[in-house]
C-alpha cells in the first residue's frame, strides 16, 4: 500500500464549535466539541443525530464555510484554512434551498461550469445530460419558483454532481422528497457514486436511509457540545437497491444496533428542547 | 377592461365636477362672493384644455418640455448609477460603510430641497443646477435600497454559489447584483418622480426655459388655467416615465414569481 492511499479525503480533527450568543458574550452556545470525523477515499460516510445536535455545524467547517473554534480540517492531506477560501475540492448539497431564483433550471444547473469559464455551448449540452439524469428532462426553462419542492432539490443535486467534485458533502438533501421518488434518487445516487467512487459526507435523521447508503454510520450524541458517539460499519453487499436492502435481516440487526446507541441520544434532544 | 372603464368614468366625473364648480354663474357661488372667483382661483377645465391643446399646436411647448424632460432624464440616470455603484460598494465594503454611516444619515435627513439655490450659484442657472438637484434627490433613495438590497441576500444563496467556484467578482455579477435589482426596481419608481420634482423646482427657482418656468411665468400674470395646463403636463409625464420603468422592470424580472400565476380555462 502507498502512503497516499492512507491519506483520508477529509479529516476533521478534534472541531470545537462555540457560537457567541447575540447578547451577551459570556453565554456562548459549544454546538459541537472536540469532534474527530475521517471520510477515507471513495468512502461512503452517513452522519445521523438528533435535530438541531450539531450536523449543518459539522458540514459547513467540512466545506470551509465555518471556522471551527479550534481544531484542523485536512483534505487530501492539506490543512484548510477558512481565511483562503472554501473547500475547492468538495460540492455541497445545502439542506436549505440554495438556487438562484433569477436562473432557470438549466442556468442554475450550469452555474459552476460557468464560473469555471467553460464555453456556454458545451455547460448547456452537459446541463441537459444531467437534468435528465436527475428527471428534469424539459424542465430546464423553469424558474426555481415554478418548480416543486422536490424537483428544486432534484435540481440542486444536478448542480452540485456536475461539477463531479472528489468529495461530496450532502445536508438531508432527500428529506423534503415522497417515499417513491426518495429510493429513486437513493438508487440514483448511489448508481453515480459507484461510476467514480467519491468520497462522501452524508448527513440524514433517517437512520433507514444511513444504513442503505453508506459504508459506515457515524452518531452523534444530543447537543451541547455534541460528538460522535458510535461508528458501524455498513458490510452489506453492494450494488445494493434500497428498497429491498431494508427488508434483509442484516440490515435490520444492524438498524436495530444502531438505534439503540441512538435511542437516548434522541430522548435527550427532546427533553432539552422541550426545556427551552 | 371594467376596471380602466371605471377608471376613465372617474377621471371625467372629476372633470364635471370642476366644471360644475368653477363655470362662473352657472350655479349661484356658495363660499366666494363673487361668481367669477372660483375660476380665478381653480381655473376652468375647458380653458385648461385650450391652453395645453394651443401648446402643442403651436409647437411653443416642446422646447420647454424637451429642456425639463432632458433634466429629469440626467438627473434620473446620474442619481440611480451612483446609488447602485456607492450603493453596492459600501454594502460589500463594512469598513467603509461604517466610517461613512453617519454622514450618509445626515445627508439623507438634510431637506436636500434647500440646495437648489446653492447649486444655482454654484452651477448657473442652466440645465445643470437641476440636474444636480435632481441628482440628489434621487441618489438617496436608490442608494438606500441597494444597500438593504445587498444586505439582505440570503447567505444560503452566497455560500452555494461560493462552493461552485465563483470568485468575488462572479459573486457581485450573479448574486448581489440581481438580488439587489428588485429592490433598485422599487426605488426607481420613486427615483422618476424625485428627478421630476428636482427639475421642476430647481426651474422654479430661476430658469429661462422648461415648464416650471411657464408655471412661474403664468403664476407672475394671475393665469391659473396656465398653471393648471403645466401642472397637468408635467403628470402626464411623470405617468408616462413611470410606466417605462414598468416596462424595462418586467423585462428583467421575468423569474420573479407572481401571486396565483394559474391561467383562467
Ligand atoms: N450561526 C449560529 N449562531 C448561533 N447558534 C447557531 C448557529 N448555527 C447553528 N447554531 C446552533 O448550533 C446548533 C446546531 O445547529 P445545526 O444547524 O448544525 O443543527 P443540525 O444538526 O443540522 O440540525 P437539523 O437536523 O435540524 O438540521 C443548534 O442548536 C443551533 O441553534
Ligand atoms: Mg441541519
Amino acid at each position: 500500500m502507498t502512503t497516499t492511499k492512507e491519506v483520508p479525503a477529509l479529516a476533521l480533527a478534534d472541531i470545537t464549535c462555540r457560537f457567541a450568543a447575540r447578547d451577551d458574550a459570556s453565554k456562548a452556545y459549544t454546538a459541537v466539541a472536540n469532534a474527530t470525523l475521517n471520510v477515507a477515499r471513495g468512502e461512503f460516510v452517513s452522519v445521523v443525530g438528533p435535530t438541531g445536535c450539531g450536523k449543518s455545524t459539522l458540514l459547513n467547517v467540512a466545506a470551509g464555510l465555518l471556522e471551527p473554534s479550534s481544531g484542523t480540517v485536512e483534505v487530501f492531506g492539506e490543512r484548510l484554512l477558512a481565511t483562503a477560501g472554501v473547500n475547492r475540492r468538495a460540492g455541497y448539497m445545502f439542506q436549505a434551498d440554495a438556487l438562484m431564483p433569477w436562473r432557470t433550471g438549466i442556468d442554475n444547473v450550469i452555474a459552476g461550469l460557468e464560473f469555471r469559464g467553460v464555453p456556454r455551448t458545451e455547460a448547456v449540452a452537459q446541463g441537459e445530460g444531467w437534468l435528465r439524469r436527475v428527471g428534469l428532462a424539459g424542465f430546464g426553462d423553469r424558474y426555481p419558483h415554478q418548480m416543486s419542492g422536490g424537483m428544486r432539490k432534484r435540481l440542486a443535486l444536478a448542480q452540485t454532481l456536475i461539477l463531479s467534485p472528489d468529495i461530496l458533502l450532502m445536508d438531508e438533501p432527500f428529506s423534503a422528497l415522497d417515499v417513491q421518488t426518495r429510493q429513486l434518487m437513493e438508487n440514483e445516487l448511489l448508481a453515480l457514486w459507484a461510476e467514480d467512487r467519491k468520497s462522501v459526507l452524508f448527513i440524514t435523521h433517517d437512520l433507514e436511509e444511513a444504513i442503505a447508503l453508506s459504508d459506515r454510520v457515524v452518531v452523534l450524541s444530543a447537543g451541547p457540545a455534541t460528538r460522535p458517539i458510535g461508528e458501524f460499519r455498513v458490510d452489506l453487499p453492494r450494488p445494493r437497491d434500497v428498497s429491498e436492502i431494508r427488508m434483509t435481516p442484516a440490515f435490520l440487526d444492524l438498524h436495530r444496533e444502531i438505534w439503540a446507541a441512538m435511542k437516548e441520544e434522541v430522548l435527550k434532544a427532546y427533553e432539552q428542547q422541550k426545556a427551552i | 377592461m371594467r376596471l380602466r372603464i371605471l377608471q376613465l368614468l372617474l377621471l371625467g366625473l372629476l372633470i364635471v365636477a370642476w366644471y360644475v364648480m368653477t363655470a362662473p354663474g352657472l350655479i349661484p357661488p356658495f363660499y366666494f362672493d363673487k361668481a367669477n372667483r372660483a375660476a380665478f382661483f381653480f381655473g376652468e377645465p375647458q380653458k385648461v384644455f385650450w391652453v395645453i391643446f394651443d401648446w402643442f399646436a403651436s409647437g411653443e411647448i416642446f422646447p420647454h418640455l424637451g429642456i425639463t424632460l432632458l433634466e429629469t432624464a440626467l438627473g434620473f440616470t446620474i442619481g440611480a448609477a451612483a446609488g447602485l455603484g456607492i450603493g453596492l460598494w459600501l454594502a460589500l465594503s463594512p469598513t467603509a460603510s461604517a466610517i461613512t454611516d453617519p454622514y450618509i444619515k445626515g445627508f439623507n435627513s438634510m431637506p436636500r430641497v434647500v440646495l437648489a439655490p446653492i447649486f444655482a450659484v454654484w452651477f448657473g442657472l442652466g440645465i445643470w443646477s437641476k440636474v444636480a438637484l435632481g441628482v440628489t434627490l434621487v441618489f438617496f433613495v436608490v442608494f438606500f435600497n441597494v444597500y438593504q438590497g445587498v444586505r439582505e441576500v440570503s447567505p444560503n444563496l452566497i455560500a452555494n454559489a461560493r462552493m461552485l467556484g465563483a470568485s468575488q467578482r462572479q459573486l457581485l455579477r450573479s448574486i448581489y447584483l440581481p438580488s439587489a435589482m428588485s429592490w433598485v426596481f422599487a426605488s426607481l419608481h420613486n427615483a422618476v418622480g424625485l428627478a421630476f420634482v428636482g427639475a421642476v423646482v430647481g426651474e422654479y427657482l430661476g430658469s429661462s426655459m422648461g415648464v416650471g418656468y411657464l408655471i412661474l411665468q403664468a403664476e407672475g400674470t394671475f393665469d391659473i388655467n396656465t398653471v393648471f395646463a403645466g401642472i397637468l403636463v408635467l403628470t402626464a409625464c411623470a405617468l408616462v416615465l413611470d410606466s417605462l420603468v414598468g416596462v424595462v422592470e418586467r423585462r428583467l424580472m421575468t423569474w420573479q414569481p407572481k401571486a396565483g400565476q394559474t391561467e383562467k380555462v
